[in-house]
């Protein structure tokens, strides 16, 4: 059987949700799934099958040529069985136990010297040596995601099930951590499936990604694909329309970075360091359009291009425009009509510095953090 | 005071409250994370002795160990006597009568133990006797621990179990709630009143430091 996991999985809670789902990660090499869905999709009871805490209806998950579940067969093993490295979304740190305790508690099968030398190792690849003998309640939240990512990690599971691994953070340490985790499952390659519903931690860490919505797969593909292209409207309402571009950072001074995307410099707000290499993003209703000779405003990035494709999506209509790479533009229908945009029209985009993110790029070295 | 009274008494309490950890906490895990939707009969037996009149509870017992009852004759027939009037069967009726003061506090503390850490221990290897030795026990420790002392203490007071199945011999079944009363019949007021105020301060002070430890505990590891 190829090194892959295969899931098929039917699960019917009444009145609430039916959950159907195929998905395929290869596991040589390892890659990085997304599970990607607003809140109440399903996508955790998704990660609890995968671990066994939850039993489908129906189907099957074959993992690597074991079969986890079998429906037909009655085959359900349990998820001391599956050796996995799981991060809850609120952690579930044990709270008796100090940090070195708890990253030990998945070691129970190795001699005592090995554990501890195992545990030392973990706590240093994720930065936290120094707070091994801490209770969980004495951490930071940046600091218990980390003990729960090594507590997950120290068993080297066969696979990796994070469920909204930085949702538990604030802003600026997410920004943070999001960079070391992309690079730390490079560096780990455990397969792994993350689910999230925030689109900077999809892109930075996600190989593949599958987008759910109440229960049903809607699009799977690669997270940039699936950003730049949502397959309909209901991709649409869940991801938002999204330009994901690879760029390289040319210069970061003053909280403001210059990026080269296709050719074109467009100016970025950057809060964090992210390292050269990344992924630009612009939100489709941050693109404002106007016809040629818009004058002089406050945006920083002015792109002169031609609209390429008009698409209705209801009250508002996403305009295509080519201005070096392909932006998508999100307006009313009335400002189509003011501006009398047509296929072919050239327009001025233009967008705020702050309207530019920056995500790193799974492919790229670690950005140096203190 | 009766020293051999005090001494049937300390011995009994000691004994039920052991073997209400052995039988106590696999009934409360049950209780406490069955999903069985027939549960709650199993509770309200389990429930019973807490509203049952000690002497209705202490005929039944009486009847089901005595030698007309298929246990009560395999016992006889083992232990060549019959239960009834032993230490023995009283110690049986002791832990029937003491179990919900043993097990409710036990189930409660189970209860109050987060299910995602239980399921984080298992996805992290740990088997479900593992978890409950190195997580959920430790964790219930307050819990545990007022249940093993309450079923000390209730065993301490109990008098119309002990009437109806263990008599009144003494250095055998003679306890100190029997005693007192043995005394009052006897007029002795003096007497009695040197036993029950022993039981009393016996009994408060195991309170005391029940309580005081619950909130000692409640301190280190609050509640979320």
């Amino acid at each position: 059987m190829a090194a892959e996991m295969t899931v098929d999985i039917r699960k019917c809670f009444p009145g609430r949700l039916t959950l159907d789902v195929q998905l395929v990660l290869p596991v040589a090499p390892p890659s990085v799934l997304i599970l990607f869905g607003p809140s109440g999709s399903g996508k955790t009871t998704i990660l609890r099958c995968l671990a066994g805490l939850e039993r489908p209806d129906h189907g099957h998950i074959h993992f690597n040529g074991e079969t986890w579940f079998d429906g037909r067969a009655g085959v359900h093993t349990t998820p001391q069985a599956r050796c996995l490295g799981c991060m809850f979304q609120d952690y579930a740190l044990f709270p008796g136990k100090t940090v070195a305790e708890n990253v030990a508690y998945g070691l129970a099968d190795l001699p005592a010297g090995e554990r501890a030398k195992r545990v030392k190792e973990t706590l240093e690849l994720l930065k936290v040596q120094s707070m091994e003998a801490l209770k969980p309640a004495q951490l930071s939240g940046g600091q218990q995601q980390r003990v729960a990512l090594a507590r997950a990690i120290a068993r080297r599971p066969h696979l990796l099930l994070l469920d909204e691994p930085l949702s538990a953070l604030d802003a600026p340490t997410r920004a943070r951590v999001q960079g070391e985790l992309r690079h730390l499952l490079k560096q780990l390659a455990i397969p792994s499936v993350v689910v999230t519903h925030d689109w900077g931690e999809a892109l930075a860490l996600g190989d593949r990604m599958v987008v759910i919505g109440d229960g049903q797969m809607l699009q799977a593909g690669t997270p940039q694909e699936i950003f730049n292209r949502p397959k309909d409207a209901e991709v649409v309402r869940i991801v938002g329309i999204e330009t994901a571009l690879e760029g390289r950072v040319r210069e970061s001074r003053d909280g403001l970075a210059t990026v080269d995307v296709a050719g074109v410099t467009l100016h970025a707000l950057a809060e964090v360091s992210v390292g050269p290499d990344v992924f630009v993003c612009i939100r489709a209703e941050d693109v404002v359009l106007a016809c040629d000779g818009g004058g002089t405003t406050s945006a920083r990035n002015q792109l002169r291009g031609r609209v390429t494709e008009i698409a209705s999506m209801g009250a508002l209509v996403r305009v295509s425009v080519d201005c070096g790479f392909p932006l998508s533009a999100v307006v009313t229908r009335a400002a189509v009509d003011d501006l009398g945009l047509a296929q072919g029209l050239s327009v001025t985009a233009s967008m705020k510095a702050g309207a530019v993110h920056l995500v790193p790029r799974r492919d790229a070295p670690a950005p140096t953090t203190a | 005071m009766n020293w051999i009274a005090i001494g049937v008494t300390f011995k009994l309490a000691t004994l039920t409250a052991c073997a209400l950890v052995v039988l106590g906490l696999p009934i409360a895990y049950w209780v406490s994370f069955s999903r069985w939707r027939w549960k709650f009969l199993v509770e309200s037996v389990v429930a019973l002795p807490l509203v049952l009149p000690p002497t209705v509870l202490g005929f039944y017992i009486l009847v089901a160990i005595g030698p007309d009852s298929p246990f009560g004759r395999l016992y006889a027939n083992l232990a060549g006597h019959p239960l009834p009037f032993t230490f023995e069967g009283l110690l049986i009726a002791s832990i029937l009568y003491s179990l919900p003061f043993a097990v409710q506090p036990f189930a409660a503390a189970f209860d109050q133990v987060d299910r995602r850490l239980i399921e984080a221990s298992w996805t992290l290897g740990a088997s479900r006797l593992r978890t409950f030795v190195e997580l959920i026990l430790p964790m219930s420790a307050a819990g545990v621990v007022t249940g093993v002392v309450l079923s000390f203490a209730h065993t301490l007071g109990e008098f119309g179990v002990v009437l109806m199945v263990g008599g009144n011999i003494e250095g055998v079944t003679r306890t100190v709630s029997i005693d007192i009363y043995d005394e009052v019949q006897a007029l002795n007021y003096a007497g009695a009143a040197q036993t029950a105020v022993f039981l009393l301060v016996v009994s408060y002070g195991i309170l005391l430091s029940v309580y005081a430890m619950n909130r000692k505990v409640g301190a280190v590891w609050p509640q979320k």
